[in-house]
């Protein structure tokens, strides 16, 4: 902990600044406590409690949606009352709350889904003031790095949280409710390193706009980029589909296939940092677009008949490394210091939105003409919006 | 700061060591005596005149395999040291389906016994428990598994149906290349799963629920050949009666409701045999006139039921799951 304690800006640490390591602690903290309920939750909710699989499908799909939404109101309160560090610990505080619900609702599955949907806004709420967080705590020189560190530290949390599952399990002689007391006992420690040790920002005074959010998409810049976000995610493969196309493509045994997530996690783990860095170097949009290029590759890679899983794996990472941190580490500084959370919550709802409606349409265009074309016309189309989005570009920020 | 630090270690080591007490704790938990009369250490072997069952009592027994005489029901259980979620036996094999303890992403084992409920072989597949049965000639076990993971709905579920041939040690691990046809037409689609297999005396002749496209057919199919086809809708969970002429299965009645039922092959008629409570499992057949099924019960554990066609439901064994006779 000591990290958070050397000083208000920089650890001697690779001169990342000690609010951007504490809040990656307690992303990484929270990430083992999410992770571990994600991992055992289907195996819970069915066999644990006798529902059938398809009440689970329809409590999972329920709350995509309203994540969405919140994001938008977490953005915007924690900049309106500038609070960021109040709103981001109510959302973390939300979903620690939420794993003692799984205790309270039994198998009812009208709780067991009120219990998700909290855990959801939790996170939903927390994500933008986080961000914002990061973004303010950072020199705009060094902003991928910052994002690119956090992002690491969040992936290794997400790497422990099945295996301390499985410890717990195996602890407990497969007792569900020690996985949810220890998952509540983690989120609740994240909670208590948020308050005792990031630093709250406080930017100035935001102006008396009645739809701050709206006025900021009046900046042609951010405008444009939450554009370009939202045109590629639109042609983002969702995840799964990724993995069922590698399983299909190299018939990798069933067993063998829940652990394809890891591959792409491990790459982006090992990348985040450098690819961050690079962002600050040459340019974050570049190396933003770089990531949907190795995606295509990727996608390529799956339809043609030459490769290897684990390449498809390691460039699947290696778009999380170059996209997910470096999106908001290149929008932050477009932004007023007051609007944000607000802004950045704007381009991750945008992007969230349309990967949301790509995930249906790659359904469908599945159930219609099978795996590998429908694959196919969505590589392409990334592939188009990529270059336009490499001509069309929003100005780079130079510092 | 100081202070700040040492009340941020104090409640984070509070939390750890609160969450490692509750493990331990729930390690050592349980009731530690039975809520039923149990009998432990008597041989349990089929004799053709035992009901089989997982034992859900509260108590240190609790998931056991557990055996009464069918004339007794209400007789004290006899159990062993089996665990199985899932349990059934016929004509001298027994299959009994296990979770593997502390599996990420779940694993189950499939245990093949013997008339003395000794272990023959044993298969280890990705999937939790979900269905088990043995062809009355006891030389196919079959199982359903529920995999999490493989849908393209994200955390969707599917269903993976395989079987092994006891004799020859043939191990299928999804019956899903079985040759199916839907209207006479060979039916092909990403999205199909199979659950609930039964098999005739014949040990060739089975029937399994096919779904796909948001349709579930119940699917006729000949072993040998291979292939099967398509012959009804809205049948889960088949079970045929020892006289091959029936099939009692879970009909469904709304989204993840279903009720008993009973399909005539030969005329194609439904009847409903005197009991309309949500039932959400593959019946079992004692003789051709009465079934066993469990229930949920009011303690949101499984009793078991029996019903006749005609003649009304009565509550067989409280606290007990997946019935068979041996």
């Amino acid at each position: 902990m000591y990290l958070a304690s050397v000083g208000p800006l920089r650890t001697p640490l690779r001169r990342v600044p000690g609010n951007v390591v504490a809040l990656g602690i307690v992303s990484l903290v929270t990430d083992v406590s999410a992770e571990m309920v994600t991992a055992i939750l289907p195996l819970y909710l069915v066999f644990g409690l006798g529902l059938n699989p398809l009440q689970f499908g329809l409590l999972d799909g329920l709350y995509a949606g309203a994540t969405a939404v919140l994001r938008l109101v977490g953005g915007h309160v924690a900049d309106r009352w500038r609070r960021l560090k109040t709103v981001a610990g109510v959302g973390y505080a939300l979903s620690a709350i939420s794993k003692l619900g799984f205790l309270a609702a039994g198998s009812t599955v009208p709780a067991i889904g009120a219990v998700l949907a909290i855990d959801r806004a939790g996170k939903g709420i927390r994500t933008a003031p986080r961000d914002a967080l990061i973004s303010l705590s950072s020199d705009p020189a060094t902003m991928g790095r910052s994002f690119g560190v956090h992002r690491a530290l969040d992936t290794i949390g997400a790497f422990l949280g099945p295996l301390v599952a499985t410890l717990v399990l195996w602890a407990s002689l497969n007792d569900y409710n020690s996985v949810f007391v220890t998952s509540f006992a983690l989120a609740t420690c994240g909670v208590i390193l948020l308050t005792a040790f990031v630093r709250d920002q406080s930017p100035p005074a935001p102006t008396s706009r009645s739809l701050p959010m709206l006025s900021l998409l009046r900046d042609p810049n951010f405008r444009r980029c939450c554009l370009w976000a939202a045109a590629l995610g639109l042609f983002t493969i969702t995840d799964s589909f990724v993995y069922l196309a590698v399983q299909r493509r190299w018939d990798i045994s069933t067993s063998l296939f829940p652990l394809l997530p890891l591959g792409t996690a491990g790459t982006f783990l090992l990348l985040a940092i450098p690819l961050g860095r690079l962002g600050d170097r040459v340019g974050r949009w570049k190396v933003f677009l770089g990531g949907h290029l190795a995606l295509i590759v990727a996608l390529l890679i799956v339809c043609g008949p030459v490769g290897a899983w684990w390449l498809v794996l390691a460039l699947h990472g290696v778009f999380y490394a170059a996209t997910d941190g470096v999106l908001p580490a290149a929008v932050g500084p477009l932004l007023p210091e007051n609007l944000r959370a607000s802004g950045l919550a704007v381009l991750q709802t945008g992007q969230a939105l349309a990967r949301m409606a790509a995930a249906v349409t790659v359904g469908l265009l599945w159930t219609l003409w099978d795996l590998r074309p429908a694959l196919l016309v969505f590589t392409l189309a990334l592939l188009a919006v990529t270059i336009a989005a490499a001509i069309f570009k929003p100005l780079e920020v130079r510092v | 700061m100081r202070r700040r630090v040492l009340a941020a270690a104090i409640g984070v080591l509070a939390l750890v060591g609160g969450a490692i007490t509750y493990v331990a704790h729930a390690r050592n938990g349980g009731a530690a005596e039975n809520a039923v009369p149990v009998v432990t250490g008597q041989p349990m072997r089929f004799d053709g005149k035992t009901l089989f069952f997982r034992n859900l009592a509260d108590g240190p027994d609790s998931g056991k395999l557990a055996a009464v005489p069918v004339a007794d029901p209400g007789a004290a259980r006899r159990v062993g040291e089996l665990h199985c979620e899932r349990f059934a036996a016929a004509h001298g094999t027994a299959i009994c389906l296990r979770l593997k303890a502390g599996s990420l992403p779940a694993m189950t084992d499939l245990i093949i016994l013997d008339a003395n409920l000794r272990e023959r072989h044993r298969e280890t597949l990705p999937g939790t428990p979900s269905r088990a049965r043995v062809s009355p000639d006891g030389r196919i076990v079959n199982w359903t598994l529920f995999v999490t993971g493989d849908s393209y709905a994200a955390n969707g579920f599917s269903t993976r149906t395989g079987l092994y041939e006891v004799d020859t040690g043939r191990l299928v691990k999804t019956i899903e290349e079985l040759a199916v046809f839907v209207d006479g037409k060979r039916y092909f689609a990403s999205d199909v799963n199979y659950w609930g297999i039964t098999f005739a005396a014949d040990g060739n002749r089975f029937y399994v629920t096919m779904a796909s496209k948001g349709t579930t057919h119940l699917i006729e199919a000949d072993y040998r050949a291979y292939r099967g086809s398509a012959i009804a809708e809205n049948v889960e969970c088949p079970s045929l009666s020892p006289d091959g002429r029936r099939i009692a299965y879970k009909q469904k009645v709304s989204n993840g409701v279903w009720r008993l039922a009973v399909l005539d092959l030969a005329s194609r008629r439904i009847i409903h045999p005197p009991d309309s409570r949500p039932v959400d499992d593959q019946p079992v057949w004692q003789g051709n006139d009465t079934l066993l099924y469990p229930l949920r019960n009011s303690d949101n554990t499984l009793d078991l039921w029996s019903v006749g066609l005609t003649t009304p439901a009565r509550l067989l064994i409280p606290q007990a799951t997946t019935p068979s006779l041996g």
